[in-house]
């Protein structure tokens, strides 16, 4: 089946909204207006609030600001030419939500998919729900409303080609873009019913029938191409780098190097002598905490970007660098490890830890460390913005475009009806381009300039240099063994600065949402545990970075598992199995974990059943325990996150001089159910590449406050050479009618574990501090 | 004034002979399909063809790009190898954020153009200049051994 290949068209959102909803008349061109003037906007935002209003406390969808649409006025439109066009509201990073989301519509709503066409959303909650594209969350928030989208405009077409045979509408069924009348074999297409249907009123919720799964034509199955590849493939797909407008203009900007610093003064004469530089304009500081503004600065604007580029260069800048100025990663290191290393506030505490490491058989102890990382998305933070008639317009690749627009509008002084952003794709998200601040400069510099359409790149020296960061950390763990080698106490302190530190800067304590991230909610079968969580100081942005404090949390959990099973002597594998223990379902709340990916924890229990089929899984596929040759050894690892469980088994392999290849991984998830489950292999896939790079290769260091890495030389990351040279994904299936996990990002934080544990195997040698380089070069 | 020979067509552009072909192609003539990166040939995102052979735009001024016939992303298509490799990263669903992906098949089609039966050293040694960060890689090797096959089929 092939996939349409019009992709980005955009939605107004200052469009009068009291046209016909199902719109008839629809080409691609007029689609642009058309969407926009699907109504029921208002009517549909009703729904979900009053629910939620009758319904505390709020989990999931319900939990997230401006909760969720279903409303097929707000998402469906067809055309008199049978064209269905579909608006994806989340953003498109790589995870396939513009192909996943548009497609549960179409299966619910019989649509064939090669008449579906796929439009994206601008920054506008009230009218579409949350579009915050983070916490792996799209298709467990969303699956259920669109289902109801497409249900309904599917109940719409049906009653309206009942009314044209006048027969009961019992007797008609949609079926493949057509609606059929059983007992006469009568059809009629969509296009010719799109205009009467659009007349009718969009049937309540509560008389809606959903599909039954057996009879999915698209969801589940795998079978249709990403909508976007034909257009990638081609250079044809507009990422946020790629906006072109009239007039318009090219900005780069010098930014404060430490966090916090701001411009003492800047002399601009040279730059502006650069050939093309029209402009330099100081970009006002916005001191610490950071939050979503522009960190401040001095921007070139130019005819185009190598002379904004230049222009820069000639620029001669003194910047007041601020507290931060001493930040030095190498200290700090040090700092976290002292911290780690005397009690900090307890957050969970069962049993009496110090009475059971007091008598046991054996102790030990150990720290691990993972540094800062950078997303180092493949395309930098860019975007656009123009002012019209006390209007802005934006174009970026956000991940959050409602917080753009407020926060653009918020700037500028404008109303939020006044501001609109255009989500164009983004070449990578994972976390970074959830904050808008590059969205900001661009609407910042476009009112320096009069309102003219101006483009803000940061090139990749900008992006190492005032990134949102991966937190730093170190996780100190100590245990206790019995005499058979089974644990009885297990401390954790976890140390780390927190995301809330780019908000409030009086914190210093991991927040629950980070917490709740493979520290407190291990579900092991130990009967005295204690967690802690010393305080820690941010003296850089903190942001969320794909699978955020998993990473280092599960990197030391994981890791400490597999010294314990080697100093009792036993199987890795197996002693995980057991310390997860027989299959339960555990209240997240009786591990401390109040937060549960803002999950309802009646819906979303800890299920150990699952976390142990995803180890028996992925070390059966990966032939646990076969003979291996020398210098190979095979690792595993699992975490639950973002309510989903994953399991890796690596294989590893070192040579005589030290050189580490990974000729193989196996990696077992169980996601609940798969909408699209290429696209549930694909992130997967990705995410151990990338959860293999920052393991080996991915380090950002301070000196004096600045980020050390400049470009990729620096900051390296894994290339097709060192990654796996098989990924094998194996899906556990699930129930459509049971609630979903996460897959962008839980397929990251049991990659650096399964790896390091494996290199053990293969090898003796037990990493302790990421990232690993050169520390099995012999 | 340079006047630069892309995709077939003879472009006049007016700035600095300096200039890197990256943003003369992009910001210039408004051929946005090859990406910027990185800016110092570390992440191949810039990669077209200079007379067949793979090239990173954004180390390239347009002085030595002026004798040369410049293939962008937007016509490789047009050659067989690279309407081939088009179509195997489709199939089989190479693309995540798509971004690196115009420098991929341009690197991809320079190697299978030289190279038609690639060894898995060769797709190393030829593809290790392109960075994909959303990790493709195995989807990446697994489409060129695909083109390869086919074209040994043929
Ligand atoms: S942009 Fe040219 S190699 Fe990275
Ligand atoms: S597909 Fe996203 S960087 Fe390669």
């Amino acid at each position: 089946m092939s996939a349409p290949r019009d992709s980005m068209i955009s939605v107004p959102s200052d469009a009068p909204s009291d046209r016909p909803l199902l719109l008839a008349n629809v080409s691609r061109r007029t689609f642009l207006a058309g969407v926009g003037a699907l109504g029921g906007l208002v009517l549909a935002v009703g729904f979900p609030a009053a629910l939620r209003a009758a319904d505390p406390p709020k989990y999931g969808r319900d939990g997230m600001p401006d909760g969720w649409v279903d409303d097929p006025l707000a998402f469906v439109a067809i055309g008199e030419d049978g064209t269905v066009t579909i608006v994806c509201h989340r953003s498109e990073m790589g995870q396939g939500v513009r192909t996943g989301m548009p497609m549960i519509v179409a299966d619910e709503l019989e649509a064939d998919w090669k008449r579906v066409r796929v439009a994206q959303a601008p920054g506008d909650q009230k009218r579409f729900g949350n579009q915050d594209t983070d916490g792996s969350r799209s298709t467990r928030h969303f699956f259920e409303p669109m289902r109801r989208c497409g249900a309904a405009a599917r109940a719409m077409l049906e009653t309206a080609a009942a009314a044209r045979w006048n027969v009961p509408v019992g007797e008609v069924e949609a079926q493949n873009h057509e609606v059929l009348h059983r007992p006469s074999g009568r059809r009629v297409g969509y296009g010719a019913l799109a205009k009467d249907a659009a007349k009718l009123p969009v049937p309540p919720r509560e008389t809606l029938r959903l599909k039954d799964p057996s009879r999915f034509r698209y969801i589940g199955k795998g079978e249709l191409k990403l909508i976007d590849a034909p257009n990638i493939a081609s250079g044809k797909a507009q990422y946020g780098i790629d906006t072109r407008l009239p007039g318009m203009l090219y900005a780069v900007v010098a930014r404060p190097p430490v966090y916090g610093g701001k411009v003492a003064k800047y002399d601009a004469a040279q730059a502006l002598k650069v050939p093309g530089v029209v402009r330099v304009v100081e970009i006002e500081q916005s001191p610490p905490p950071a939050e979503f503004n522009p960190l401040g600065g001095v921007a070139v604007i130019g005819r185009n970007t190598w002379a904004a580029i230049k222009g820069r260069e000639a620029l001669k800048i003194e910047w007041a660098d601020g507290p931060n100025r001493e930040y030095d990663s190498a200290a700090f290191k040090e700092t976290l490890e002292a911290s780690a290393r005397k009690p900090g506030k307890v957050v969970r505490n069962e049993g009496d830890v110090d009475a059971a490491m007091a008598s046991a058989a054996r102790r030990l102890d150990a720290e691990y460390y993972v540094p800062h990382l950078a997303h180092v998305t493949m395309e930098p933070p860019a975007a656009t913005a123009r002012i019209v008639n006390g209007k802005c317009e934006a174009w970026g690749c956000i991940q959050s475009p409602q917080a753009a627009r407020d926060r653009i509008a918020k700037r500028l002084g404008m109303s939020v009806e006044n501001v609109k952003v255009n989500v164009t794709l983004l070449g990578g998200g994972f976390g970074r381009k959830s904050k808008p601040d590059f969205m900001i400069e661009a609407a910042v510099l476009s009112k320096a300039m009069a309102g003219a359409p101006v483009k803000v790149t940061w090139t990749r020296e900008d992006d190492l240099h005032n990134s949102y960061y991966h937190t730093v950390s170190v996780e100190h763990l100590e245990a206790g063994l019995d005499a058979q080698g089974k644990p009885v106490a297990w401390l954790h302190r976890t140390v780390a600065p927190t995301i809330i530190s780019t908000f409030n800067p009086e914190a210093k304590n991991e927040a629950p949402f980070e917490l709740g991230m493979t520290a407190i909610n291990i579900p092991f079968v130990i009967p005295n545990v204690r967690i802690e969580n010393p305080e820690a100081t941010a003296h850089t942005r903190i942001g969320w970075f794909r699978s955020v404090s998993n990473i280092p949390h599960a990197f030391a959990v994981q890791s400490f598992v597999a010294e314990l099973a080697a100093a009792a002597g036993r199987d890795p594998k197996d002693f995980l199995l057991d310390l997860i223990g027989p299959a339960r379902r555990i209240d997240p709340r009786t591990l401390g974990d109040t937060w549960n990916h803002g999950e309802d924890p009646e819906q979303y229990p800890v299920d150990t059943g699952r976390m142990r089929r995803v180890v028996e899984t992925a070390a059966r596929e990966a032939g646990w325990g076969k003979a291996l040759p020398k210098g190979r050894g095979q690792g595993v690892a699992v975490a639950y996150s973002f309510v989903t469980y994953v399991a890796a088994v690596v294989e590893a392999a070192v040579d005589e001089k030290g050189e580490l290849a990974i000729p193989r991984v196996d990696i077992a998830v169980d996601c609940g159910a798969q909408i699209n489950p290429d696209r549930v292999r694909a992130q997967l896939e990705g995410a151990c590449v990338m959860g293999v790079s920052l393991a080996t290769k991915e380090e950002i260091s301070y000196k004096a406050g600045r980020v050390v890495q400049d470009n990729y030389h620096a900051y390296e990351v894994a290339r097709i050479s060192a990654a796996p040279r098989e990924i094998r994904v194996h899906l556990i299936p699930g129930d459509f009618n049971a609630p979903l996990g996460g897959v962008g990002e839980p397929g990251v934080p049991p990659i650096a574990p399964a790896l390091c544990n494996a290199i053990f195997a293969a090898t003796g040698k037990r990493i302790r501090r990421l990232p690993i380089r050169d520390q099995l070069k012999v | 004034m340079v006047t630069l020979h892309v995709n077939g067509k003879a472009q006049q552009v007016d700035v600095p002979p300096d200039t890197p072909l990256l943003w003369v192609l992009r910001d210039v003539i408004g051929l946005t399909g090859t990406k910027f990166g990185c800016g110092m040939a570390l992440c191949g995102a810039c990669t077209v063809h200079l007379d067949g052979r793979p090239t990173r735009a954004c180390i390239t001024p347009i002085s030595a790009a002026a004798q040369a016939k410049v293939t962008t992303i937007e016509a490789i298509g047009g050659d067989q190898v690279g309407k081939a490799v088009q179509a195997a990263w489709v199939d089989l669903g190479v693309p995540q954020c798509g971004y690196c992906q115009a420098g991929q098949i341009m690197s991809a089609t320079a190697l299978l153009q030289q190279t038609p039966k690639p060894t898995d050293a060769d797709i190393d040694a030829a593809m290790s200049g392109n960075i994909c960060r959303c990790g493709t890689y195995t989807r990446i090797r697994a489409a060129i051994h695909r083109v390869a096959q086919k074209g040994a089929t043929k």
